[in-house]
């Protein structure tokens, strides 16, 4: 039992983790040191310098946030998004289901990732632009599950007790569909957050992302490549960073599905 | 084979208002995007005749939907338009870069398949012992693994340390293992897992009861009876995923420098160069949606019932 919340609380720990240390240390991550310049990470910074002379520990964490900014975000815009498409599809039937659901297939024929390439590449490059063009893509696998959820679900007997009582089509929906398909889209939500965070990182990384001073992971990676040889750090500290977190959210998605026992 | 016909011929044809959808979307949502190539082009402070003449040799001073109309008719023609910057046609364009990419593809689901096959069976014969487990959190973190990152890190070991591969381009035949193995660490994940999922499906189903009995030695069962069966899922995610590899190329290659679609992409994305990010994009959806068309049929010949629900 033990064993298993700990993996619950892997990416919980980390993240307060990071945090913690960031309001102990109070060091600024736009402050340039040209004494120290590509250090390696020593006691006065711990995870080293960068080619400016920044501190790369507060540079991270400030990373860090815009990462989990952009995964929660990113999924809030897509999960209400396509849950909603998914469950007056499923709810509806007929010409409204035959509509939604090409729409989705159009979708569904873009590999999401290209998309957010180029919606981000012609916008001006921000935090707000990238969720944008992360949740335009990310809709899609929500509102395929809830579609499908609610179909299945739809006419069971509490559902028609409840139709037959009286129950409003509103109250319906979210009294009495949404919480009998929370599980899977709770386990498609945490991946969600896993994969917005890794898109992010690597639209920045591409320079279309978060744009420089701020730091973002993937933005650090690309500075960082360019030094790889002299500063190996700055490739190493961003790039474990981001696939520690990928790992636990993910990680923690799947202990959640066969918990939830989820098929999907 | 009748039955398997008419779902062939059904699902073609669905495809086409999915293929008019996906040209729509990919116009509308390059030339609503706010932007205008003609002020990238000739700087913020052109003449304002020039811009007008721009315009209208590359078509933009029509109205949107005019636009929209011409570009229609060239997909159809297989034309996809002509670049702002190197004036070739976009189509030429991508045919001569494609040549890299598909390489890259393929060499990467070598890669991926080379590895998923063994370590899915691994793990499945080892069902939740230790090795089980290993497997799967090696999977898990290749999964997890940004191939922007892995790419660097793979570049320093085997090329600045170790100096076995090449670090970039594509001079030497050895300089694609590098590139190959970052693009396809995500996707040997996944099948893994999937193929593990299906042997176990296929190991506890009653046929396999029945070769137990009769006494059929257990490498007699995997390899003739479990396998076959559990690489059928196994088939379509290549399918699927084929398509997934040309945008996952696109890191990749930025990464190490491949002159592939991706590198095309990329470059036209920072000159804000419309029709060859039109085009790219436009080719590797329809890459996309084929292979999905292609797997679905696949699915059908592999198994009866999919064909039988899908063509009443």
């Amino acid at each position: 039992m033990l064993s298993k919340l700990s993996q619950f609380l892997i990416p919980a720990v980390f993240i307060f983790g990071l945090v913690l240390v960031f309001q102990f240390l109070n060091a600024d991550p736009f402050t340039i040191h040209l004494e120290s310049i590509l250090n390696a990470p020593s006691s006065a910074y711990w995870l080293g310098t960068d080619e400016l002379g920044r501190d790369v520990l507060p540079r991270l964490i400030d990373g860090v946030k815009v990462s989990l900014t952009v995964g929660v975000s990113v999924l809030l815009l897509a999960g209400t998004i396509g849950v909603v498409i998914g469950v007056v599809s499923g709810w509806y039937g007929g010409i409204v289901d035959t509509v939604l659901m090409r729409i989705t297939d159009v979708f569904l024929s873009f590999p999401g990732v290209l998309i957010a390439i180029c919606f981000a590449a012609l916008t001006e490059p921000d935090v707000k632009n990238v969720i944008f063009a992360l949740g335009l893509m990310g809709w899609v696998s929500f509102a395929r599950l809830a579609r499908v959820q609610t179909l299945s679900i739809k006419n069971l007997e509490y559902m028609q007790a409840a139709h037959l009582g009286g129950v409003g089509t509103v109250r319906m929906l979210s009294h009495y569909v949404l919480p009998n398909i929370a599980a899977p889209l709770i386990v498609e939500s945490i991946f969600t957050i896993a994969g917005a965070m890794l898109s992010e990182a690597g639209l920045s990384f591409l320079g279309i992302g978060i744009q420089p001073p701020d730091a973002s992971l993937g933005a650090m990676l690309r500075e960082g490549a360019r030094y790889m040889l002299m500063a190996p750090h700055l490739v190493v500290v961003p790039g474990v960073t981001l696939m520690l977190l990928v790992f636990s959210l993910n990680l923690a998605g799947d202990k959640i599905r066969d918990r939830l026992d989820v098929k999907c | 084979m009748l039955a398997f016909l008419t779902f062939f011929i059904k699902r073609l044809f669905l495809i086409i208002p999915t293929a008019f959808g996906v040209v729509t979307l990919t116009f509308f949502l390059i030339h609503l995007v706010p932007g205008d190539p003609v002020e990238v082009l000739l700087g913020e402070h052109a003449l304002p005749a020039d811009r007008q003449a721009l315009q209208e040799s590359l078509g933009l001073h029509l109205p949107l939907l005019e636009q929209f109309k011409v570009f229609v008719l060239g997909v159809i023609q297989f034309d996809l338009g002509t670049s702002f910057y190197s004036g070739k046609d976009v189509t030429s364009m991508i045919a001569e870069r494609l040549g890299a990419t598909v390489q890259l593809a393929l060499a990467a689901i070598l890669f991926a398949l080379s590895c998923a096959v063994p370590l899915g069976l691994w793990s499945a014969l080892h069902k939740d012992k230790w090795q089980d487990r290993l497997a799967l959190t090696f999977s898990m973190l290749a999964f997890s693994m940004p191939s922007f990152w892995l790419g660097p890190l793979l570049m320093i070991i085997f090329s600045l340390h170790l100096g076995l591969l090449p670090v970039s381009g594509n001079e030497s035949a050895s300089s694609i293992i590098l590139p190959a193995i970052t693009l396809g660490v995500a996707m040997s994940a996944m099948t893994a897992r999937l193929l593990r999922a299906s042997l176990l499906e296929s190991l506890a189903s009653d046929y396999i009861k029945t070769a137990k009995a009769k006494g059929v030695s257990l490498k007699n069962i995997m390899r003739k009876h479990a396998l076959k069966n559990a690489l059928l899922p196994v088939v379509t995610i290549v399918f699927l995923q084929a398509g997934a590899l040309l945008t996952g190329a696109i890191l990749t290659e930025a990464v190490f420098s491949w002159p592939g679609l991706g590198s095309l992409i990329v470059d036209a994305l920072g000159k804000r160069d419309y029709p060859t990010i039109q085009g790219c994009v436009l080719f590797i959806a329809f890459v996309y949606m084929f292979m999905t068309l292609i797997s679905d049929v696949v699915c059908a010949m592999i198994d009866p019932r999919i064909r039988f629900s899908k063509g009443k």
